[in-house]
């Protein structure tokens, strides 16, 4: 980032790091918040015409105000605690929650040459921030001293754990395809291209990280940890007010983070899909800008994701708890360790992208 | 000068913690101090530069073990006054067991200090990969202790889920896979028939 010329003189090499640092920081938090409000409108309107409705559009015109009256809404409610809760964990759990979604955009590559911290094990942090996250779930379970919000957290623990697995699994394909820990790193290595990115030659990952993607931020179809015809609410079943607008917001962030993470694995992050030389028809022409790479590409394919994400919500009925652990244990797992072997099998016979 | 500022409020942290873990009353907050502990050691893992065992530390042990240990403890209603009705009978043997172990420990570092003192750490270039040269080491030069850890859990997985897998007779148990491959025509039957007519 450039600073004006008397600023950079004035303030030692540190602080200008430590500055720099913080507005990119600040920037993407708010851009991330505002898109999880927009998401929630989104997220109604989407729904709502799947199901034959309007869907919000009394606030502002089209409704696009409505997420900002329910953040009203949610603000000037009364925050309960309850008697016989734990309070200190009651209320850190919210933040836990909301922490690591937002933590782990710290290594994604936005557009070519920005990341706020190019980090060299990039992905192992975001594995390792992602899997933080259930501590939100199982500290507001337990912290609440209710049964449902307890059942809901010990849903969720089982849960994730049996997908971060596949999860992990997942990303050593993705590590192994792209030779590197770096996030920025393996979206270069996608350069070129829809034929060049991930998706392709490790298509059963993709739809295994993807799915667990799914299952780790506790969507439908995989949201037995809220479950409301079952367990109420489940695990915030006591949260109301802000509290429960911060796990609302944690969730969505969640929503985003995965989204954005798919894109960027497997989806060629911030390249463009027209840059393969069999679209160089395009140089020199009107539409010679679709060739360039950059942040829109990857908001287009992460919006393609979040789309997914409600369509899911839309179509699927609620897994039974027995058919996720399955779905989880018995299919994803073994899925992603056979096509490891297979992706060994190709690297060492130098068929796919990576070995041109 | 900020890393040593860094460590000492971490490695301080992390005594505190570990004091909880075994003072705090309530077994969920003395597993909660020990996420605190992992979490502040895997930091003190990053100020040495070795980010790959931090990151693995955080995602193995924070991410996945203390969830299912949080898991049991939740679940398991643990009678804390029991525990602790043979304090006062096994202190004495614990106190001698803790002094032994201090005593060695002090050995080890005072007795035996003829070893040169730790020098400054300089920090590695910016290329430097610490998992690449972790990698390098463990799959040549250690490969053979590398695989048989690896043999010794895989052998401890197959341990575990054979000492759970147990088959009580009479229990009704669902077939998923064979609900799963359920098709259309096995549960519905659509009867093509003429309007009945009143006559």
């Amino acid at each position: 980032m450039n600073w004006p010329a008397g600023l950079e003189q004035a303030l030692p090499e540190w602080a200008l790091t430590t500055l720099t640092s913080l507005v990119q920081i600040g920037v993407v938090c708010l851009v991330l918040i505002l898109s999880v409000a927009f998401l929630t409108y989104f997220e109604r309107k989407v729904i709502g015409f799947m199901q034959n409705r309007m869907g919000p559009n009394r606030v502002g015109p089209r409704g696009l105000l409505q997420p900002f009256a329910d953040v009203i809404k949610l603000l000037m409610k009364e925050v309960i605690v309850p008697s016989s809760a734990n309070r200190f964990l009651f209320v850190i759990a919210p933040v836990l929650s909301i922490a690591p979604a937002l933590a782990a955009w710290a290594v994604m590559p936005l557009f070519p040459g920005f990341v706020i911290a190019d980090i060299d094990a990039a992905l192992l942090y975001v594995l390792a921030l992602t899997s933080m996250g259930v501590y939100g779930v199982i500290l507001a379970g337990w912290a609440s001293n209710s049964k449902y919000a307890l059942l809901g957290a010990m849903r969720s623990a089982a849960q994730i754990i049996a997908y971060e697995i596949a999860m992990g699994f997942a990303l050593v394909g993705v590590l192994m395809a792209g030779g590197s820990l770096n996030l920025g790193a393996i979206v270069e290595a996608q350069a070129g291209g829809p034929l060049s990115w991930f998706w392709l030659p490790l298509f059963p990952l993709f739809i295994v990280y993807f799915v667990s993607g799914v299952a780790e931020t506790n969507r439908a179809p995989f949201d037995v940890a809220e479950g409301e015809s079952e367990i109420v609410a489940g695990f915030h079943v006591e949260y109301s007010g802000v509290a429960f607008a911060v796990f609302f917001l944690a969730e969505y962030a969640n929503m985003i983070l995965i989204a954005a993470l798919t894109a960027v694995l497997f989806l060629g992050g911030w390249t463009s899909p027209f840059a393969g030389s069999m679209f160089s028809f395009l140089d020199g022409s009107v539409l010679e800008f679709l060739r360039a790479s950059g942040l829109h590409w990857l908001a287009l394919k992460t919006a393609f994701f979040l789309f997914c994400f409600l369509w899911f919500r839309a179509t699927f009925p609620r897994y039974r708890y027995d058919q996720i652990m399955r779905l989880g244990w018995k299919v994803f797992i073994p899925v992603t360790i056979v096509w490891i072997f297979v992706e060994g099998v190709m690297v060492v016979l130098g068929v796919g992208p990576w070995s041109s | 000068m900020v890393p040593s500022v860094l460590f000492a409020i971490f490695a301080g942290v992390l005594v505190l913690s570990a004091l909880g873990v075994i003072i705090a009353r309530n077994p969920v907050h003395s597993a909660l101090l020990l996420i605190l502990c992992f979490f502040t050691s895997a930091v003190l893992w990053l100020l040495l530069e070795a980010e790959f065992l931090a990151l693995v530390l955080v995602l193995v042990y924070v991410g996945a073990v203390m969830v299912l240990f949080l898991f049991v403890i939740m679940m398991l209603d643990v009678n804390v006054t029991r525990m602790r009705e043979g304090f006062t009978r096994y202190a004495p043997l614990g106190a001698i067991v803790s002094g032994i172990i201090i005593l060695q420990l002090a050995g080890a570092i005072w007795l035996r200090s003829g070893l040169p003192a730790a020098e400054p750490l300089t920090p590695r270039e910016a290329g430097h990969s610490n998992t690449r040269e972790l990698g390098a080491v463990l799959y040549t030069e250690h490969v053979y202790a590398f695989e048989l850890a690896a043999f010794i859990l895989l052998l401890a997985i197959i341990a575990a889920i054979m000492l759970t897998l147990r088959q009580r007779p009479g229990l009704k148990v669902q077939d998923v896979s064979a609900q799963v491959k359920v098709q259309r025509k096995d549960r519905v039957r659509l009867v093509k028939m003429d309007a009945e007519k009143d006559s």
